[in-house]
């Protein structure tokens, strides 16, 4: 019987060319869109936690207040002993010590008076002493002039401000900043390499040096504005480190002292948790309206192949074929074509994913605004969550429509059949 | 014998003021000559209180009018050695530990000054109340056990760091005891407390002030002038870029 309706449907053009083009056409979006979505969130999760979030962070009670506004007098300070503690207690995480700051940067001319001035956006990571680091912020890679930091007194400059501020290879500038303390500091630092990480807002104006070296340009001897932990097999799961976060907090935060170390799961910073419940809900809803969409499209489509097959189901029924019976097949012939078409969509939609997954889009000028980090490049990101939710609802709307057009059998009335199919 | 002439003069006008209400202008003007001299060397100490500590930074400082300053700062040892400059309505900023003089300009000069509730733009007054203040007398207060005229001053142009200003000016000694400086939305942005005030050579001056920068956490900055000498002579070149960098 099954073999006798596929057969039916694929030597009658009529009936699989339109539904199939559709369904076809639509997984095949849905593929790509909700591809391209996860690899924006993906981007979105790992821009953030690599240079801002990572998985969880410790900070102080009153830093955590005024998170955003970075505020590094607010910084834990002579923390060395308490991190290898924590290092001990949680073996799952991988640490790194940073210091974000504001500066003024000042170029000096052959007198030592100012040429040339810019605000920057200093970040302080251990470049010396901890590798991971400088792989995690692909600091090797964001090189496009000179070479990385070799000694203390070195840093790289953002390629933005290195050409903007008219700079050479291992100029010397001074960093203006503010101590922990509220004074005034300065420091001279050598411009050995320009760098370009590829996400606009850090791309405008980005300092990167070495932890030390800032450490005492701000008067924060052992200290350092946050401490990221990172999972070591490198995947956020937002599930463990609330976990882990509750955990630490129960045993080293106090409420009392705001200067009592607290630490934040990424989905507790930046609106993060919002943010992604966005990403998540639109990935929902995007589904329901393909199905919504194409259900009413399929639908229509069902209505005019009932009217073209209007005879036929009336010779059916006539010969005794129950109504019930002329439905089911027609929602297995619905089924049989949301397959194939899914199928297709979803072999086109993935060819179109391998080429954007290999050479990835160019979203440099939707993201020139924005203050959030993302990745100037997306990549679409095929998951199994991605195929269900394309591939499925591909099936479920030609059904749907086909349901809702199969309606019209039952209300076909026996006595009238011979007299319908005399005319 | 001219500076005798001048105290008997001054103690002359204040005792003529305080006998009856005097105008406004007459008190300001009379608070300029008591605060701002030909010239000053002082050594002061800064005690910053802050949310995390408290530390103390010790300056010597000399002025000339109000529109010439300097200012070397010997304590704590991180600081020892930075210079300040003012010259009319420039500011430099010396760092020994970089061996930068860096010209202070724009948006920095609200930045405070090591990490006090003062701001660069708090040394940049270059002239004095009367000529950059409307004056009128608001009321009279008991502060701190001292009769006060209550004075609103308002700006005569934009120049200023505060566009209001609100004293205690005490009766007798006319010195204010305590300020109030605002915004122009009408925003209090920060407060000082005057007092231990003390003539010194024949003039009333403060020797204790509690800044108050209504902006930001922490206890307020104390100010304390332990030593403090009027009309001397100060060298030309203390006054000058050169001074910085030695």
């Amino acid at each position: 019987m099954d073999k006798f309706l596929i057969k039916g449907i694929f030597r009658d053009r009529h009936r699989w060319l339109f539904p199939l083009l559709i369904v076809g056409v639509g997984v095949m979006i849905m593929v790509f869109s909700l591809s391209f979505m996860k690899g924006y969130e993906n981007s979105f999760i790992r821009q953030n936690s690599r240079f801002d979030t990572g998985h969880m962070k410790v900070v102080s009670r009153a830093y955590a207040e005024m998170l955003q506004q970075k505020p590094f007098d607010l910084a834990l300070i002579d923390i060395e002993d308490d991190l290898e503690i924590w290092k001990a207690q949680y073996p799952q995480l991988e640490w790194a010590e940073r210091i974000s700051f504001g500066a003024l940067l000042d170029v000096p001319d052959d007198m030592g008076e100012t040429r040339a001035q810019g605000e920057v956006v200093g970040f302080a990571i251990d470049i010396f002493g901890n590798p991971q680091e400088v792989q995690r912020m692909n600091l090797q890679k964001a090189i496009i002039k000179g070479r990385m930091p070799q000694q203390p007194g070195e840093v790289l400059l953002s390629n933005v401000a290195f050409e903007k501020l008219d700079l050479k290879l291992d100029d010397q500038i001074t960093l203006i900043g503010a101590t922990v303390f509220g004074s005034m500091s300065m420091q001279n630092f050598k411009v050995v390499g320009a760098v370009e990480f590829g996400v606009f807002s850090l791309d405008r104006g980005a300092v990167v040096a070495d932890l030390s070296d800032i450490q005492t340009m701000l008067d924060l001897e052992g200290g350092a504005s946050e401490i990221l932990a990172y999972f070591k097999n490198g995947e956020f799961d937002a599930k463990v480190a609330r976990s882990i976060a509750s955990d630490f907090n129960q045993k080293y935060s106090d409420e009392d002292d705001e200067f009592s170390p607290q630490m934040l799961s990424m989905m507790e910073q930046n609106n993060m948790g919002y943010l992604l419940g966005i990403f998540s809900q639109t990935m929902y809803w995007t589904g329901v309206v393909f199905v919504f969409i194409l259900g009413i499209v399929l639908w229509n489509s069902g209505l005019m192949n009932g009217i073209r097959r209007y005879g036929e189901f009336g010779i059916r029924l006539a010969i005794g074929e129950s109504k019930a019976h002329v439905y089911w097949s027609l929602l297995y012939e619905a089924f049989v074509l949301g397959l194939v078409g899914s199928i297709i969509g979803l072999a086109l939609g993935l060819v179109i994913d391998l080429i954007i997954g290999t050479n990835g889009m160019d979203v440099t000028a939707y993201t020139r605004s924005s203050t959030m980090m993302f990745e100037n490049i997306i990549y679409t990101d095929v998951t199994w969550g991605v195929i269900i939710a394309s591939f499925v609802p591909g099936v479920l709307s030609t059904l749907f429509g086909a349901g809702l057009a199969g309606i019209a059998i039952f209300k076909r009335q026996t006595s009238q059949l011979f007299k319908e199919l005399e005319t | 014998m001219k500076k005798a002439l001048f105290t008997l003069a001054l103690i002359l006008c204040a005792l003529g003021l305080s006998a009856q209400k005097p105008k406004a202008d007459d008190i300001i003007k009379a608070i300029d000559r008591n605060m701002i001299s030909n010239t000053v060397k002082s050594t002061t100490r800064m005690v910053v209180h802050s949310k995390r500590s408290s530390r103390t930074v010790e300056s010597i400082n000399y002025s000339k009018g109000n529109n010439s300053f300097y200012s070397e700062y010997i304590s704590p040892p991180r600081e020892k050695g930075t210079k300040m400059l003012k010259l009319g309505s420039d500011l430099w900023i010396y760092d020994p530990g970089s061996d930068r003089t860096v010209q202070i300009s724009g948006n920095m000069l609200k930045q405070s000054v090591m990490g006090s509730d003062l701001s660069y733009e708090d040394f940049m007054e270059e002239s004095t109340l009367e000529k950059d203040y409307n004056a009128a007398i608001t009321g009279e207060i008991t502060y701190d056990k001292r009769d006060c005229w209550i004075l609103t001053l308002t700006a005569k142009h934009g120049k200023v760091a505060y566009y209001t200003r609100k004293a205690y000016v005490d009766k007798q000694r006319y010195v204010p005891l305590y300020e109030e400086w605002y915004a122009k939305s009408g925003k209090l942005l920060k407060t000082v407390k005057l007092s231990n005030v003390e003539n010194v050579s024949g003039r009333w001056y403060p020797r204790y002030m509690l800044f108050k920068d209504k902006l930001k956490d922490g206890k307020g900055t104390e100010y304390f002038v332990d030593k403090i000498e009027f009309d001397l002579k100060i060298p030309d070149h203390i006054f000058s870029k050169a001074m910085l960098k030695k």
